[in-house]
């Protein structure tokens, strides 16, 4: 029996670790700038855990195999060293691993988050609901008009709730059902939801944050690269969060260009 | 291959009183609760500009009296008890009576003291401040109603206590009033903390 | 003082008399153990049949499923489950595999039988509070269960219950409205009996303990359940508070939870300064040591079986195990933010959350090398409860290991609401915790009913089950690797659909696993009535529940008071007659030279 525990237990862990190793479903390519510090540090977890993994249940498919019951035949024999080596062991190994990673670690996160968003931002008002995302650009006058959740109408797209009879600023705002930027040029979302908790993810651009009712979260990322990807809810906001969905439109300066001149229009 | 080091041993194990633990384990879990509350306080105050400070009603002050009262005769009745416990025959059963009698004035002050605090609940109605009406109001009455409710609880105690009284073994009787108590005078504290956050806060 | 008996007496009253004193509304902790392990198991085959239903949909999303219209015709029209309904089914499935599973089996199941006799008392402390507590956690299941027989179903908001999905009532879509109500019922009212049973866990393990038996020489099994019951005390106290506010948002208007100005289903609320984030704070704080308190018996009862079938005590002895486990119980109130790195909260605080949650591997790490330390040089023998065991710390592994990933914010910017963290909770709760009662339940069952479970069916169901789980859950990490978002009912975006095979072959595995659980249910239940008459103790194990009768008598030891002698894993002592010496056993141990 112990001898089948190791069979079957290293076939499990050799299956589990290739289809990681072999990277058979994985991240998708990385487009944006502070991305390869993201996939870096899962890298590097990866490679650590990997080996940890690996190595742990080998040494327990190991110790099934070699100490089964001998019915006498072997004596008992106690760890060298007893607890003491693997206490130390793992204090150090694992704590080694814990500061490196969490140094790392900390960098990447502080290119996202603590970094202050570059002054030429284009800056994106987005705003999560059931069961879309909005995004709003402040038009030709670069201003972005107050937000009245009472003028909110759906069926007429005032989905914002702007205001442009009243509002000067909001006259000019451009409001669309896709995220359009161009390529190399630093971004400025500022989050909202509507209604629930909602959540920003772009699997391309390593970036998720959620939206919070009450709270304007901004977030600030540059695309390295063109194509279309998409943006998906990741926070539970009810019936319709499988299918909660925008696209990201990754286009040259020059196509942003034209594209905003005949959104103004 | 060797494992242990001693040689057979019973050592002696320490006697705690279940009920003693009990009750102090059962403060924590409360105190823990209001300290939940008073975080969910502080974050809601700090998270939105909507918070409106309110006078607090002056019975407040006085509840806080008839519940402090309450703590002192709830002693005087358990030095009754004790000195119940080493008196014999009439001393005894006097020291037995005023035990009780002792209890019953710390209920009535305990029930006049929930009492207040409706009165209280009813003058801030009275200024148009309900549950829902700003979340200073209705932090006030979460808090006062959730330790009004402790309070009745410890209430119902007091009365366990009371009929222990009427009954047989000292040993019992002791073991209850003394959980009782401990856990009144804890609502007492509690109320005061309450108090201060409230007055603070709101 | 008492001082009359050697010890406080519990077992004020006689043994009770009918039917419904003895195995009803009984005082009589071992009758109450087996209570919650029975609420346990109807609700593991509710929470497992619920999961069959969501894999299936995940699968073949347009499969009518046979029967379901007529059992919920607005939840599954044609046998086809609607997204809503998914999500009930998924919140369902959540809060009872969590609260009236995890909570009750290894916990209030285990510990209400085992923890007095494993310290020699002869009942809880307050056998009155423990009856009260089993039967208002059976109210609050039944409550929650009256969810599905509302007319709008029930909620659909997760086990986690975010606001303002949760705080606004109905407009933010169905079974947010009564159905929600009764989830918040039914929690509140689980606190309740939770702070009951660990009230009663706490006073007994520090004042029933029997002459000899300090708390160096309680079994580990003991000391988890003690230390689960510390951090069940204020776990659920948080809890408890959190409920009401919620239900108070629902019902009351007030505004602990909703801001101002969100329009719901074209419905401008009429909460204002409310915090979602407020109720992140105070659910997680209960909510991660909860998951310790789902692990740690576990942990306890692994390690306390563990030395029976290897016949040698653990490395370290008693300190080491009970050290980890007092650490993890102390480390998991610092981590509850791991779970809000995303939420919008301070992103600093991110980062201290992320220390603790890196630090908490330690202990972890220390208590899978003593294990396997342990293993090293032993004779073991290959009964059912012993593969459980050795299967735990496979699957222990796997899921702390993904755990790594996710105490990273850098790394959960990308794994966070993927399968990946699905793979990890589900490896460490619904897979090692599991193991951990299947091993107590293949260990302790006969001594609980006097009858040997079939060892054949035994190790036939440990196989299947330990494959299939990892035919489960491997999966799951490269779904989420790839970006798999979780509590999806359906996968319409570009890059799931071509995802969908694999959910398909988690489906597969899924079914056949949960059809090897009646393999066990079966020998439970055959072996409870027909199983062949269990020895005082079968497994020739040292602590005190084997020094009883099978299943022990009314007052446990039949009215001997016992005095112990040794600690509780002398498997293999130097100079002892026998390769085990019992804890109570007056024969003494060699000095060590």
């Amino acid at each position: 029996m112990g001898k089948f525990f190791a069979v079957v237990l290293v076939i499990i862990t050799l299956v589990s670790a290739y289809f990681v190793v072999a990277h058979t479903w994985w991240m998708p390519v990385d487009i944006s700038v502070h991305g390869p510090g993201v996939d870096h540090q899962l890298d590097e977890t990866m490679l650590g855990s990997g080996i940890l993994f690996v190595l742990s249940q080998l040494v327990l498919a190991a110790f099934v195999f070699m100490f089964g019951d001998s019915k006498g035949a072997r004596k008992m024999k106690k760890f060298p060293g007893g607890a003491t080596p693997l206490v130390i062991a793992a204090i150090v190994l694992v704590g080694i691993e814990i500061l490196t990673l969490s140094f790392v670690g900390s960098k990447v996160w502080a290119a996202i988050y603590f970094t202050p968003p570059d002054p030429n931002s284009l800056t994106v008002d987005v705003q999560a609901e059931q069961f879309a995302f909005y995004f709003r650009y402040a038009g030709p006058d670069g201003k972005f008009g107050e937000l009245h959740p009472d003028k909110i109408d759906d069926g007429s797209g005032n989905y914002f709730g702007l205001d442009p009879a009243n509002d000067l600023a909001a006259r000019d705002d451009i409001v669309v059902g896709s995220l359009t930027i161009p390529v190399n040029k630093p971004i400025l979302l500022t989050l909202h939801a509507k209604d629930v908790g909602h959540s920003f993810f772009v699997r391309e651009l390593r970036i998720q944050q959620d939206f919070v009712p009450g709270l304007v979260i901004p977030i600030h990322f540059t695309a390295t690269q063109t194509g279309k990807f998409e943006l998906v809810c990741t926070q539970l906001c009810g019936l319709g969060h499988y299918n909660m969905k925008a696209y990201v439109e990754v286009v040259s300066q020059d196509d942003f260009d034209k594209w905003l001149k005949t959104q103004s229009q | 291959m060797s494992s242990t080091i001693y040689k057979r041993s019973t050592p002696a194990v320490r006697k705690i009183e279940p009920s003693q633990t009990g009750i102090w384990v059962a403060i924590c879990a409360i105190a823990m609760t209001f300290a939940a509350l008073t975080s969910a306080l502080v974050v809601r105050q700090g998270a939105s500009l909507d918070w409106q400070a309110f006078a607090l009603p002056r019975i407040l002050y006085l509840n806080t009296a008839i519940l402090l009262a309450s703590s002192f005769t709830l002693e005087i009745s358990r030095k009754r008890l004790d000195a119940a416990g080493v008196a014999a025959g009439d001393a005894a059963r006097s020291f037995y009576d005023a035990t009780r009698y002792w209890l019953y004035v710390t209920l009535a002050l305990g029930l006049i003291f929930l009492l207040g605090q409706v009165l209280a609940w009813r003058i801030l109605a009275g200024q148009g401040l309900f549950l829902a009406t700003n979340p200073s109001s209705s932090f006030f009455y979460v808090l006062t109603a959730l330790h009004g409710l402790h309070v009745l609880g410890g209430i119902a105690g007091l009365l366990y206590a009371a009929a222990r009284v009427s009954r047989a073994a000292a040993a019992a009787k002791s073991r209850a009033l003394s959980a009782a108590a401990v856990y009144w005078h804890f609502m007492d504290i509690l109320w005061v903390y309450l108090l201060f956050i409230i007055a603070v806060r709101m | 003082m008492d001082q009359a008996s050697a010890q406080p007496v519990a077992h004020h009253h006689a043994p009770p008399q009918g039917f419904i004193r003895k195995y009803v509304f009984s005082l009589d902790h071992k009758v109450i153990g087996l209570q919650y392990y029975g609420l346990a198991l109807v609700a593991v085959v509710t929470g497992m049949v619920l999961s069959w239903l969501m894999r299936i949909h995940l699968g073949w999303g347009a499969a009518a499923i046979p029967l379901l219209d007529k059992l919920s015709p607005n939840g599954a029209p044609g046998g086809v489950i609607t997204p809503e309904y998914y999500l009930s089914l998924m919140t369902m499935h959540g809060t009872i595999m969590v609260f009236f599973v995890l909570t009750n089996a290894p916990f209030a199941g285990f510990g209400n039988y085992f923890l007095p006799i494993q310290i020699g008392a002869e009942d809880m402390a307050f056998p009155r509070f423990n009856m009260m507590s089993f039967w208002t956690t059976f109210a609050a299941f039944l409550v929650l269960i009256m969810a599905f027989f509302v007319t709008d179903g029930p909620p659909i908001s997760g086990w986690t219950a975010y606001a303002p999905l949760t705080a606004v009532g109905k407009d933010s879509g169905p079974g947010e409205g009564m159905g929600q109500n009764l989830w918040a019922i039914s929690i509140a009212l689980f606190c309740i009996g939770q702070l009951l049973g660990s009230l009663n866990f706490i006073a007994t393990t520090l004042d029933l303990r029997t002459k000899g038996m300090t708390l160096a020489r309680m079994p580990l099994s003991t000391w988890a359940w003690f230390i689960t019951a510390c951090i069940g005390l204020l776990a659920f106290a948080v809890l408890f508070p959190a409920c009401i506010l919620l239900i108070l948002d629902r019902i009351a208007g007030t505004s602990f939870f909703v801001p101002a100005g969100l329009v719901i289903s074209d419905k401008l609320q009429p909460h204002s300064g409310g915090s979602p984030l407020l109720w992140q704070h105070l659910f997680w704080f209960f909510g991660h040591p909860e998951v310790y308190i789902a692990i740690l018996p576990a942990i306890g009862i692994i390690s306390h079986i563990l030395p029976t079938f290897t016949r040698k005590p653990l490395l370290g002895g008693m300190r080491v195990v009970t050290g980890c486990m007092i650490a993890i119980g102390f480390l998991s109130y610092m981590v509850w933010g791991h779970h809000m790195f995303l939420s919008g909260m301070n992103p600093f605080s991110a980062l201290l959350f992320s220390v603790p949650t890196l630090i908490i591997t330690i202990p972890a790490t220390i208590a899978t090398l003593v294990w396997l330390g342990s293993i090293y040089g032993a004779n073991i023998r290959f009964t059912t409860p012993a593969l459980f065991c050795l299967g735990f710390i496979s699957v222990f592994i796997s899921g702390g290991i993904s755990g790594f990933f996710l105490a990273q914010p850098s790394i959960d910017t990308y794994l966070h609401a993927t399968y990946f963290v699905v793979a990890h909770f589900h490896f460490v709760m619904g897979v090692a915790a599991i193991f951990a009662i299947f091993a107590g339940t293949y260990f302790w069952g006969p001594k609980m009913w006097g009858r040997m479970m079939n060892e054949t069916l035994g190790k036939w169901h440990f196989w299947l089950t330990f494959i299939g789980v990892y035919g489960v859950f491997m999966p799951m990490h490269y779904l989420g690797l790839a970006g798999n978002v979780r509590r999806y009912s359906a996968f319409t975006d570009d890059f799931l659909i071509p995802l969908i095979p694999v959910h398909k072959f988690i489906t597969y595995s899924a079914l056949i696993t949960g059809a090897a659980q009646l393999i066990f249910l079966y020998n439970l239940i055959h072996s409870r009535f027909w199983g062949p008459k269990a020895a005082d103790n079968p497994w020739e194990a040292t602590s005190l529940e084997w020094d009883t009768t099978s299943p022990p008598p009314f007052d446990n030891f039949g009215g001997r008071h016992l005095t112990v002698y040794h600690g509780p894993y002398e498997y293999n002592v130097e100079g002892s007659r026998g390769d085990y010496v019992m804890q109570t056993s007056s024969e003494a141990a060699v000095e060590k030279t």
